[in-house]
């Protein structure tokens, strides 16, 4: 389960990529690929070992000019933590 | 080049690159998927020739690439495959038997942006694993797994299955989880290629395979999103054959070590094919409009009963190379396929491997002397354990 007080971070096993070809974010890693839409794209940018899950959520409302995201992220982040794409470092 | 009709599918892009830089190796797996008469082959593809056919993949679409063999380690480019792959975007998997990799190596292939290895281990059992490899190798492997783990690769442990080692399930999943790996592949084999010669000795029983699943099954719940299993299915025992490459020409690009290019890395053995060469001719020429890879796209080129089957979009009829080999029509539908007319050829190799299973078989090993003896006709050497 998601840790909401450590801030989550890409995981340095898996590689997140623009691709030209596909116009869209993927993530890659060993024998795998999987394609983002947007928003998935846009938060996991923003999953970078400092910014909390309070502070990924409050700029994403900021950037798009809209509020209420947070259970929407939330959601996404379990889905991205369950599959280790995201990792959070002490967490247990 | 001549096409294949005007009437072209949309072709999907070729996701997977994978680079067969060689087909030397320490090694002599007897169920290695390379050609049995893969010594007939030894012009291989110079450095620049990769990095052209690396550049023009990548620009058709291409992302995931596998550089495999043969073992890849012995082309002393490699670093500088490697390098330019990482450059132009590629997620680079380097394919190994771990044989001949040093710490100093697995230092420059990361710094050269290596993204992940993939080692196999034959068997968690010292003296089966060197039998198999046809070479002392197991305390190598296991100390090279190790340093995987060290230099912060995510590490995948192939275990190609078969009746060998499909008894020892429990102990090549512990022996996974004792080396840290990130992903395991449990891969049963497919009697392709050497395989095939070695059927017999290979094949698995079906209660042998059931026990092993249900072993696979149980560790895969408990080290769900600690260690990421895959399980290859053993397709002589399903109704159905698989999706074999995604489907013909839509997704994987195989690119030999003479530069021979194949929809499939079996497809060589496929009469009349005549597969194009990336010395010829671009990859997206090859891709697009040679007749090979046009071959079996879509569903005009069937026969019954898959034309009319309305899972066929599923399976695409399965697997061209194992309808070739077990009943010499390639464009047959795969005879695992509970539908096909030749279902019993399958059946008899499952029971010709159960009347083998009660002695002690002799293997065919894959080196060269082997397949040069396969080439001329003659018998190979075999080798009991």
């Amino acid at each position: 389960m998601l840790n909401p007080a450590i801030p989550p971070r890409f995981s340095p096993l898996h590689r997140l990529q623009w691709e030209e070809a596909q116009q869209k974010h993927v993530i890659l890693y060993p024998e795998g690929m999987v394609e983002l839409n947007p928003s998935a794209a846009e938060i996991l940018l923003l999953c970078d070992g400092v910014r909390t899950v309070d502070d990924i959520v409050a700029a994403l409302e900021e950037k798009f000019a809209v509020s209420g995201l947070t259970d929407d992220v939330i959601e996404f982040l379990e889905i991205a933590f369950a599959n280790r794409w995201i990792e959070q470092v002490g967490d247990q | 080049m001549p096409t294949a009709g005007s009437n072209k599918l949309e072709t999907s892009k070729p996701r997977w690159l994978l680079a067969e830089l060689t087909y030397r190796c320490p090694l002599q797996c007897p169920y290695c998927a390379n050609p049995p008469d893969y010594a007939r082959y030894k012009d291989e593809l110079s450095t620049d020739d990769w990095l052209r056919v690396f550049r023009e993949a990548r620009a058709l679409g291409s992302v995931q690439l596998g550089l495999s063999g043969g073992e890849p380690l012995v082309r002393d480019d490699l670093p500088i495959l490697v390098a330019e792959a990482r450059k132009l975007g590629y997620y680079t998997n380097l394919i190994t038997s771990g044989y001949g990799l040093t710490e100093e190596k697995i230092a420059a292939l990361k710094a050269a942006g290596l993204d992940h290895i993939q080692i196999s281990i034959q068997s968690p059992d010292k003296r089966i694993n060197d039998w198999l490899a046809g070479t002392e190798s197991y305390a190598h492997k296991k100390e090279v797994a190790r340093l995987i783990k060290k230099h912060g690769y995510p590490m995948v442990l192939c275990v190609v299955i078969h009746r060998q080692n499909i008894h020892q399930m429990r102990e090549i999943l512990e022996m996974a989880i004792e080396l840290g790996a990130d992903y395991l592949e449990l891969a049963n084999t497919q009697y392709l290629g050497w395989a095939f010669l070695n059927r017999d000795q290979l094949l698995p029983s079906r209660e042998q395979f059931g026990e092993a699943e249900a072993i696979a099954q149980e560790y895969k719940a408990k080290l769900a999103g600690k260690m990421k299993i895959y399980y290859v299915v053993p397709d002589y025992y399903e109704d159905r054959p698989k999706a074999c490459m995604n489907g013909w020409g839509t997704t994987f690009l195989t690119v030999a070590p003479d530069g021979v290019a194949l929809p499939c890395h079996e497809a060589r053995a496929l009469p009349g094919l005549d597969c194009p060469n990336v010395r010829d001719f671009s990859v997206k020429e090859i891709w697009e409009d040679s007749p090979a890879f046009n071959r079996f796209r879509g569903f005009d080129w069937m026969a019954e009963p898959c034309r009319s089957c309305p899972e066929k979009a599923k399976d695409f009829g399965g697997c061209r190379c194992q309808a070739y080999l077990m009943t010499g029509d390639m464009t047959a539908a795969d005879p695992v396929c509970s539908l096909s007319p030749k279902r019993h050829l399958v059946d008899e190799a499952i029971r010709s491997a159960g009347r083998c299973s009660s002695g002690e078989q002799p293997l065919i090993f894959r080196n060269s002397r082997n397949s040069k003896a396969i080439m001329a006709g003659t018998a190979p050497e075999t080798s009991l354990p």
